[in-house]
C-alpha cells in the first residue's frame, strides 16, 4: 500500500475541517482540525467513542449536517475538487452517484412500501439514462455480487420480507451499484449479529478490492476495526488525536488516549484470572466546555504536564505514516505504564472446585409465548394455538459466589431465561430451585424473602432509573421494602452503597438525566445490590456503554461480587466480554443451550460448531490474530416453528462429519455428549470427532 | 477507579427548588405563543379573584333606569335588558369558571367549577388509563370498551343528558364536565402506560414485588405528567366551552348568578334591536379565555418537545 501512495493522489483528502453545530448555548465546536486521506482500495476507518463526532466528519463529507450544522473551516477535497461551498444542488449529483453511504439501520436506510428491486434500479436511473430493463439486470447482477441468495426474486420483494443482514446487503449493493469512488460506511454492522456482521465484514472486504473504492469507516467498535481497515484516524472530542496504519495503531500506540483505549477492552481469552481492564479516569468532556487553548484529553491523561494544559498539541507525525497529537508522543513508553493506585480490583484469585451445592439448579425449563393465530376460529377461541419457544428445555446449575456467562445471538432466548429465573416470566414447565425454594411462581407470588435475594442490573442506562425521583430516593426505597436496615439508617447505608460503586453522596439528590450513562449503570448496580442478594441476573449491564466506561463497570461488578460474594448470571452478546467475566459459559441457540462448561473449555476444542462459529466470528481488537473462518449461511430460523431434530442443523457448518451429511441431525434431538463432568456438548458428532478441531483463535 | 471519580470535575449539584421552578418558568418564555397564551389567562384569573375591588356594581343589583346601554363612563361594557352591569356580571362569572365553585348558597370551594371538573376527569380517568395500561389483559378489554361506548356520543348530547338527569347546579355541572372528560384522559393515560411499563424500572420495581397500585401511580404516573398536564389544560378550555353551551341552553347555573353563556342566551334577543353589547361581552369573554389557554397549551407542548 505505502508504494502506490506515492502514485495515487487521494479520492477523499480532508483538511483542517472544522464542524459546528447551532444551538440553544450558541455556536458549539463539533469537529475541529480533523485532516485524513482516504485512498482507492484501502479503508479509513475512524474510530471513537460516542459523541466523539465521527459521525459529524461522515456526514460533514456530503453535507448532511441538518439545518442546524455548517462546516466552518478547513477543506474537503474529492478527487482534487473542492467540496466544501458547493451548493446542494451540486453536490446532489454527487451523492449517490460517486460518493455513496452505508448507515447503521438497513430498515431505515429501505423504503418499506416499495419493492427492493425497485429501489435499486432508481439508483442508476437517477444519476444517468438508462433502460429499465438494463438497470433491473444490473441491479440483479450486483445483488449476486453480494452474494445474495436467489437475487432475482429478491428484487419482488419488500425489506421486511428479508432478514437485517440481508437488507444490509442490499443497502451495499444499492451503494455500490453506479460504481462510487468514495463509500462511507457509518456502523454499517452494529445493528447486526455477530455471525450476520461476519459475513458482512468479509463482504466489505472483498467489494473494496473487486470495486477498487475508497472507504471511510466509521465505528466505535475496535474490533472491526482491527479487521476491516487498512489506516485509522482515532478520534476524541471532535479532534484526530491519532492516526496511521492499522498495525501501528494497535501495535504500538502513541497517543496516550488510544494506549487508554486497549487497555480497556477485554482481549478474546483474556479473563479475570489472567488480567485487569483499566478504565480511562474522568469522562469526555461535552463539545461546549473543550478546552481552547489546550490538549483535549489533558485531564484524563496520566502523563499530563502544565504545557499540555496551556498549548494545545498538533497532530505531527511520530513515525513515517503514523501521526499523533500529543507533545511527548516519543517519551511515553505505553509497556512501561503503570497503572495507578486503585484503578483496577485485584486479579481474581484462580477458580477453585469448592464442590458445594449449587445455588442455582434449573432442569428442563421450558418458557413459551402464546402467539395469536391471525385465522377466523381463533378469534371465536377454536383456532390452534401458535407458540414462540422462547427457553425450550433449559437446565443449568450455578455454584454459590460464581458467574455463569450466558451468550448467544439475539433472539435465542437468553433474556427469556433471565426473566424466568427471576419471575417476570412464567414458565410454562420444568423445575427451577434457587437456595432450596421452588422459584417457578411469578414474582407477585413469591416471599419477600426470596424476592430481595434475586435482582437484576439492566441494560439500557437511560431507563434503568425512574427519570421522575432523586437517586437517593430510589435506592432507599429498597432498603426501607425489604427492612434492609432500620428506617433512620437508611440514609447512612445509602451513601454505603454510593461509595460501593464509587459514586461520592453528593449523588444522593441528583435526577437521574444529570448522570452519564456510566454513573447511571453504576446506580443500577447499587440497586440491585441493596438488599444484599445471592444472586443478581446482568442482563447486558455493559452493552449499551462506551469501552472505556463498559471497563470500569465490569471492574466494579467484578470488585462487589467478590466484597459479597454473590453468584451472578451474566447475559451478554459479547464472547470477550463474558470470557473475561464468567467462571461458566452457557452457549444459547433457538432457546436450547447447545454447549456449557467451565468457561476456558467453552473456548477451547472441543466446540459445538455453533459456539465454534460464534468464536470465529468475533471481531477481536488485534490485527495480529489468526482466526479460523467459518460462516454461517442463512439466518436463524423463526422460534414460533424451529427445526426439527437438532435445531442448528439448517445452519450447521460441521454437519458433513457425521456419516451421510447428518441426515440423523434433521430427525433427532441431539444427546448431551459429556467431554468432563462440568462441560458438556448438545451434538450428533461424537466426541471424538469433536476434539480433533483446531482452535479457533490463534496468535501469529 | 476511585482515582477516577476524584479527579472528575464534580457535576453541579442538583439546583435548588426555587431554581428548578425558575427553569421551568422559563421554557414558557421561549415561546411566544405560550406568553399571549398566558397574558390572556391570568388577565381572567386576575379579575375573577378581585371581582369585588374591581366593580362598583354587584352582578345581580337592577337598574331598571338604565336598560340594553352601550358602554359609558357608568358601566364599562354596558348594561342589560334589565339594567345590570356587564362588566360585573363577567368577571362575577369568571370567578364561579376559574375561582370558586358554589356547592351550595352557603358554602363554597376554591377553584372554579371548570377547574373542579377536569380535576375530577382526571383523578378518574387516570386511574382507569392506568388500570388498562399497566394491568392489561380483560380489565383493560373492559374499561376500554366501556369508555369506547361512552366516546360514541355526542359532546353536547351527553352533557345534555347528565344535566338533564341530575339537575341544573354547579356541583353538577362539575360532574358532568368529569363524566365526558374522562375516556379522553384515560385514552392518553392508558397510552402513556403503555409505553412507560416497557422501561427497566418497572421491571425493577416488580423485582421488588411492589403491588400493582405503587407502581401505577409512583413509578408510572409522574413520568406521566407532562402530557397529562398539557392535555388538562386544553381540557379546561373545552371545559369553559362546554359551560358556555350549557348556560346559553339554559342548562347552566340557575339564573340570577352570573353565567356567560346564559348572558349570551338572554342577549341574544337584542342584537337586533340595537343592543349587541350583552350578548358580545360574554361571547368575547369565552372565546378569549378558550383561545388563551389553547394557545398556552400548545406553545409549552412544542417548547417542551423542542427541548427533548
Amino acid at each position: 500500500m505505502t508504494i502506490t501512495l506515492g502514485i495515487q493522489s487521494p479520492v477523499l483528502k480532508v483538511e483542517n475541517v472544522a464542524i459546528s453545530y447551532e444551538t440553544r448555548y450558541g455556536d458549539v465546536e463539533a469537529v475541529r482540525q480533523v485532516s485524513f486521506e482516504a485512498h482507492r482500495a484501502t479503508t479509513f476507518g475512524i474510530v471513537g467513542e460516542s459523541g466523539c463526532g465521527k459521525s459529524t466528519v461522515a456526514f460533514g463529507i456530503v453535507d448532511f449536517l441538518g439545518p442546524n450544522g455548517k462546516i466552518v473551516g478547513g477543506s474537503i477535497k474529492f478527487q482534487g475538487r473542492e467540496l466544501v461551498g458547493r451548493s446542494q444542488k451540486e453536490l446532489r449529483t454527487l451523492r449517490g452517484d460517486q460518493i455513496a453511504m452505508v448507515y447503521q439501520d438497513p430498515m431505515q436506510a429501505l423504503n418499506p412500501s416499495v419493492t427492493l428491486g425497485d429501489q435499486l434500479a432508481e439508483v442508476l436511473t437517477v444519476h444517468r439514462v438508462i433502460p429499465k430493463a438494463e438497470a433491473w439486470q444490473k441491479s440483479i447482477d450486483m445483488l449476486n455480487r453480494v452474494y445474495m441468495p436467489d437475487a432475482a426474486n429478491v428484487m419482488q420483494r419488500y425489506p421486511h420480507q428479508i432478514s437485517g443482514g440481508q437488507q444490509q446487503r442490499v443497502v451495499i449493493a444499492m451503494a455500490l451499484l453506479n460504481n462510487p469512488a468514495l463509500l462511507i460506511m457509518d456502523e454499517p454492522t452494529t445493528a447486526l449479529d455477530v455471525t450476520v456482521e461476519a459475513v458482512v465484514l468479509d463482504l466489505i472486504e472483498d467489494l473494496k478490492r473487486d470495486f477498487d473504492t475508497a472507504i471511510v469507516y466509521i465505528t466505535h467498535n475496535l474490533g472491526v476495526v482491527a479487521r476491516v481497515c487498512d489506516y485509522v484516524g482515532v478520534m476524541y472530542a471532535g479532534e484526530l488525536v491519532e492516526r496511521g496504519p492499522i498495525e501501528a495503531i494497535f501495535g504500538d500506540p502513541q497517543h496516550p488516549y488510544t494506549q487508554g483505549l486497549m487497555r480497556c477492552v477485554p482481549k478474546l481469552g483474556t479473563t479475570k484470572e489472567s488480567s485487569r481492564l483499566y478504565p480511562i479516569r474522568g469522562r469526555v468532556p461535552a463539545p461546549k466546555n473543550r478546552p481552547k487553548g489546550a490538549c483535549i484529553f489533558a485531564p484524563r491523561c496520566d502523563y499530563a504536564t502544565d504545557r499540555c494544559y496551556n498549548e494545545r498539541p498538533l497532530l505531527r507525525e511520530i513515525k513515517p505514516g503514523h501521526s499523533a497529537r500529543c507533545f511527548y508522543s516519543e517519551q511515553i513508553d505505553a509497556d512501561a505504564w503503570q497503572p495507578p493506585e486503585g484503578v483496577a480490583p485485584e486479579l481474581a484469585p484462580a477458580a477453585e472446585e469448592t464442590g458445594q451445592k449449587p445455588i442455582l439448579q434449573v432442569k428442563d425449563l421450558k418458557t413459551y409465548y402464546e402467539q395469536e393465530s391471525k385465522s377466523l376460529l381463533s378469534l371465536v377461541g377454536m383456532g390452534e394455538k401458535l407458540y414462540v419457544k422462547a427457553v425450550e428445555g433449559v437446565s443449568l446449575e450455578v455454584p454459590p459466589g460464581k458467574t455463569l456467562g450466558i451468550v448467544g445471538e439475539s433472539g435465542c432466548g437468553k433474556s427469556t431465561l433471565a426473566k424466568t429465573i427471576v419471575g417476570l416470566e412464567s414458565p410454562t414447565g420444568g423445575d427451577a430451585e434457587f437456595l432450596g425454594f421452588d422459584i417457578t411462581s411469578p414474582v407477585s407470588e413469591r416471599d419477600v424473602k426470596l424476592i430481595q435475594e434475586l435482582q437484576m442490573v439492566f441494560q439500557n442506562p437511560d431507563s434503568t432509573m425512574n427519570p421522575s425521583y432523586t437517586i437517593g430516593q430510589q435506592i432507599s426505597r429498597p432498603l426501607r421494602r425489604f427492612k434492609a436496615v432500620p428506617s433512620n439508617k437508611v440514609r447512612e447505608e445509602v451513601i454505603r452503597l454510593f461509595n460501593a460503586v464509587r459514586l461520592d453522596g453528593s449523588y444522593y439528590d441528583r435526577l437521574p438525566r444529570q448522570l452519564s450513562g456510566g454513573e447511571k449503570q453504576r446506580v443500577g448496580i447499587a440497586r440491585a445490590f441493596a438488599s444484599r442478594p445471592a444472586l443478581v441476573l446482568c442482563d447486558e449491564p455493559v452493552s449499551a456503554l462506551d469501552v472505556s466506561v463498559q471497563a470500569a463497570v465490569l471492574n466494579l461488578l467484578l470488585e462487589i461480587q467478590r466484597q459479597y460474594g454473590t453468584t451472578m448470571l451474566f447475559i451478554a452478546h459479547d464472547l470477550s466480554v463474558v470470557r473475561f467475566f464468567s467462571d461458566y459459559v452457557a452457549v444459547m441457540y433457538l432457546g436450547h443451550i447447545v454447549e456449557i462448561g467451565p468457561a476456558e473449555a467453552i473456548y477451547a476444542p472441543p466446540y459445538h460448531p455453533y459456539t465454534e462459529a460464534l468464536l470465529s466470528a468475533v471481531p477481536i481488537p488485534d490485527p495480529k490474530v489468526e482466526q479460523k473462518h467459518i460462516r454461517l449461511e442463512g439466518t436463524v430460523p423463526s422460534a414460533l416453528n424451529p427445526p426439527s431434530g437438532c435445531t442448528f442443523h439448517t445452519r450447521c457448518p460441521r454437519r458433513s462429519m457425521l456419516p451421510d451429511g447428518g441426515q440423523i441431525c434433521e430427525t433427532e434431538v441431539p444427546p448431551w455428549r459429556y467431554n468432563t463432568e462440568k462441560h458438556r456438548i448438545f451434538c450428533h458428532i461424537p466426541l471424538e470427532d469433536l476434539r480433533q478441531m483446531e482452535p479457533v483463535v490463534t496468535t501469529v | 477507579m476511585a482515582v477516577s471519580e476524584q479527579a472528575m470535575p464534580k457535576a453541579a449539584a442538583r439546583p435548588s427548588r426555587l431554581k428548578r421552578l425558575w427553569e421551568g418558568i422559563s421554557i414558557i418564555f421561549a415561546s411566544k405563543t405560550a406568553v399571549i397564551g398566558l397574558i390572556i389567562v391570568l388577565f381572567w384569573v386576575f379579575v375573577a379573584i378581585f371581582a369585588p375591588v374591581l366593580t362598583p356594581y354587584s352582578p345581580t343589583e337592577q337598574d331598571f333606569k338604565a336598560q340594553n346601554q352601550g358602554p359609558s363612563g357608568a358601566h364599562l361594557l354596558g348594561t342589560d335588558s334589565l339594567g345590570r352591569d356587564i362588566w360585573s356580571r363577567l368577571i362575577y362569572g369568571a370567578r364561579v369558571v376559574l375561582v370558586i365553585l358554589p356547592v351550595s348558597e352557603s358554602f363554597w370551594l376554591p377553584g372554579g367549577t371548570a377547574l373542579w371538573g377536569v380535576f375530577l376527569g382526571l383523578v378518574v380517568g387516570s386511574t382507569l388509563g392506568l388500570m388498562g395500561g399497566y394491568l392489561g389483559g380483560w380489565i383493560d378489554e373492559v374499561v376500554m370498551r366501556l369508555l369506547d361506548a361512552m366516546m360514541a356520543f355526542p359532546v353536547i348530547l351527553l352533557y345534555m343528558i347528565i344535566i338533564a338527569a341530575v339537575g341544573a347546579s354547579a356541583t353538577n355541572v362539575v360532574l358532568a364536565i368529569a363524566i365526558v372528560g374522562t375516556p379522553g384522559i384515560a385514552r392518553l393515560v392508558r397510552s402513556l402506560a403503555l409505553d412507560i411499563r416497557t422501561r427497566d424500572y418497572i421491571r425493577a420495581a416488580e423485582l421488588r414485588g411492589e403491588n400493582p397500585w405503587y407502581i401505577m401511580f409512583v413509578e408510572i404516573l409522574p413520568n406521566a405528567r407532562g402530557p397529562i398536564i398539557i392535555d388538562a389544560m386544553l381540557r379546561v378550555g373545552y371545559a369553559i366551552f362546554a359551560m358556555g353551551t350549557l348556560g346559553f341552553l339554559g342548562l347552566g347555573l340557575p339564573p340570577p348568578s352570573p353565567d356567560w353563556g346564559s348572558m349570551v342566551a338572554k342577549g341574544r334577543q337584542y342584537i337586533l334591536s340595537g343592543s349587541p353589547w350583552a350578548a358580545l361581552w360574554p361571547s368575547v369573554a369565552i372565546a378569549s379565555l378558550v383561545v388563551g389557554l389553547n394557545l398556552f397549551a400548545d406553545g409549552l407542548r412544542e417548547e417542551s418537545l423542542r427541548y427533548q
